[in-house]
């Protein structure tokens, strides 16, 4: 188990959580090709070190937020929250 | 179709190829009266496989020592005459996935062509022992997937159909038949998950996985393949979109073909030559216990309560579980996995409650979003994968190994893996099988 420092509750216990992904940016609907799609829906870098990513904090405040994690040893630095107008509608 | 995901198929090797540098030597056959002389002579059984200098050149460089690597060297060299093929390891052979499974054998899969191809695998595994001269201990003992629930009892009715369709053994069972097989499981209403039904796979069972690698190992070696422990690759080199060689940690070595069959690090040398993967990495813990007298003859595996068990020749009892909840590349375990672990254990088998843990551990598992995996050529000419193969990949071992190695000897795809190339994830044709796949060992 590890501590997942959530910016509005503290540190906590991960399985508080869901993983969300990979910091990837969202193409636009209206102009992404559909090879932009494809790599946005399916493809990660899957990195051996350090990766930012979101995370959701569905058993405490409900926000999501990014952090910094180093995927070999899990320590995770360089918190913050996400801005509210890219989380609209995700669940 | 997108353009980047389409497969090219290199030019064809198979008449550039000669039989390599196969340095036929005639490995030591292991008969019952090779044992008896042994025991009385004292001589000194030969190594299972040689040790070799790193070839500046290769025909063929699978990355990756566990059983796919070393399966598609074995049968590139054993059915299609190409012997100057290598197989690479950061580590020793079989450290990763394929020696950190549960060794659980089964083929009830839940669409046609995930059936079809596991089924291929468990009649390869069937011979293997026969075909490797090595004891891989295959014990098909059958195989018992228990619904909690009314939804996973009708997953279960529909793969039952599915697996009946492909000739499979495969049914549905009730309570009263489930405690004849596993007395030792609590299928009363009492439990808060109470166990309603189960679909009963005879032909599934276990194995001894080290004995898989090392029997494989020793085909290839057997038949002029180099196995390079401890050789890890650093790069990979693309010249003009087709792949040209790798480069390790011991040196240098020009290839035409590379096979990426690591598994839990599959991005990583995916990345190497610019191919993203639809790929995460996730460790999956397993447990087990201290040895007790034979109790539990079959496979029991409770997808909604996260766990599969089944009792070893030694006595030992193996857990396994789902994966860890986020990717990661550590293989440390956690408390809270071996506690709900035991709590699920007990839930089923309450007798349990006195039994020991010895020991768990961790593998990577490089989970695909539709539980299937990604085999064949990629957007770079000469560098083919055969990843993907998240929580079930030791079952797939021998039919991977031998379809990559038609793939490579015929330039082509074979039908049996036409359904698991990378392009589906542009084309849209996933090949959902997590209702049969996720803890479903």
């Amino acid at each position: 188990m590890i501590l997942i420092p959530c910016p509005n509750c503290g540190p906590r216990n991960a399985s508080e959580f869901r993983y969300v992904g990979e910091s990837i940016a969202r193409p636009d609907p209206n102009s992404a090709t559909q090879e932009q799609w494809r790599a946005y829906l399916y493809e990660r870098v899957n990195p051996s070190g350090w990766t930012t990513e979101s995370w959701f904090h569905r058993a405490g405040c409900g926000r999501y937020f990014k952090i910094e994690r180093d995927t070999n040893s899990n320590e995770v630095r360089a918190v913050r929250l996400e801005p509210a107008a890219a989380t609209k509608g995700e669940s | 179709m997108t353009g980047r995901l389409s497969g090219k198929p290199y030019k064809s090797i198979r008449n550039t190829l000669g039989k390599g540098t196969g340095e036929k030597r005639g490995q030591a056959r292991y008969s019952a009266f090779d044992l008896f002389r042994r025991g009385f002579t004292k001589d000194p059984w030969p190594p299972v496989w040689r040790e070799h200098e790193l070839s500046s050149s290769y025909d063929v460089v699978v990355v990756g020592g566990g059983v796919h690597g070393l399966a598609i060297a074995y049968y590139l060299a054993h059915r299609h005459g190409i012997t100057n093929v290598c197989v690479l390891d950061k580590s020793y052979v079989g450290s990763g996935g394929s020696g950190r499974n549960t060794a659980i054998i089964r083929s009830n899969y839940l669409t046609p062509d995930g059936v079809r191809f596991y089924d291929r695998s468990v009649k390869l595994y069937e011979n293997l022992s026969a075909e490797l001269n090595f004891n891989v201990m295959f014990s098909q003992r059958g195989h018992l997937t228990l619904a909690h629930n009314d939804s996973s009892l009708r997953t279960m009715r529909w793969r039952a159909e599915v697996n009946k369709l492909e000739n499979i053994d495969s049914e549905v069972i009730g309570p009263e038949e489930i405690k004849k097989l596993v007395p030792y499981l609590d299928v009363s209403s009492e439990p808060r998950y109470p166990i309603l039904g189960a679909l009963y796979h005879p032909p599934g069972g276990i194995i001894r996985h080290d004995a898989v690698v090392w029997g494989y190992a020793r085909g290839a070696d057997t038949a002029g393949v180099h196995i390079h422990q401890n050789t890890e690759v650093v790069g990979i080199n693309v010249s003009s979109g087709r792949v040209t060689g790798v480069r390790t940690n011991r040196g240098d070595i020009s290839a035409p073909i590379v096979v990426n069959a690591t598994a839990g690090w599959a991005s990583l040398i995916s990345n190497m030559v610019g191919v993203r993967m639809p790929i995460t990495t996730s460790p999956l813990q397993a447990a087990v216990t201290e040895p007790v007298k034979p109790f539990l003859n079959t496979v029991v595996v409770s997808g909604s309560l996260h766990v599969y068990m089944s009792q070893t020749d030694r006595g030992e009892l193996v857990f396994g579980a789902s994966v860890d909840p986020f990717p990661s590349y550590s293989m440390r375990g956690s408390l809270d996995f071996i506690e709900g672990l035991a709590s699920h254990v007990l839930e089923l088998m309450p007798a349990l409650s006195k039994m020991r843990v010895l020991r768990q551990w961790a593998g990577l598992c490089d989970m695909t979003p539709d539980y299937s995996p990604i085999m064949g050529f990629t957007p770079v000419e000469g560098f083919l994968v055969d990843v993907g193969w998240g929580t079930y990949g030791f079952k797939a071992g021998p039919v991977s190994g031998e379809a990559m190695a038609q793939l490579i000897a015929d330039n082509k795809t074979p039908q049996i893996i036409e359904a698991f190339a990378l392009e589906r994830f542009g084309t849209g044709e996933l090949l959902g099988e997590k209702g049969a796949a996720s803890v479903g060992h």
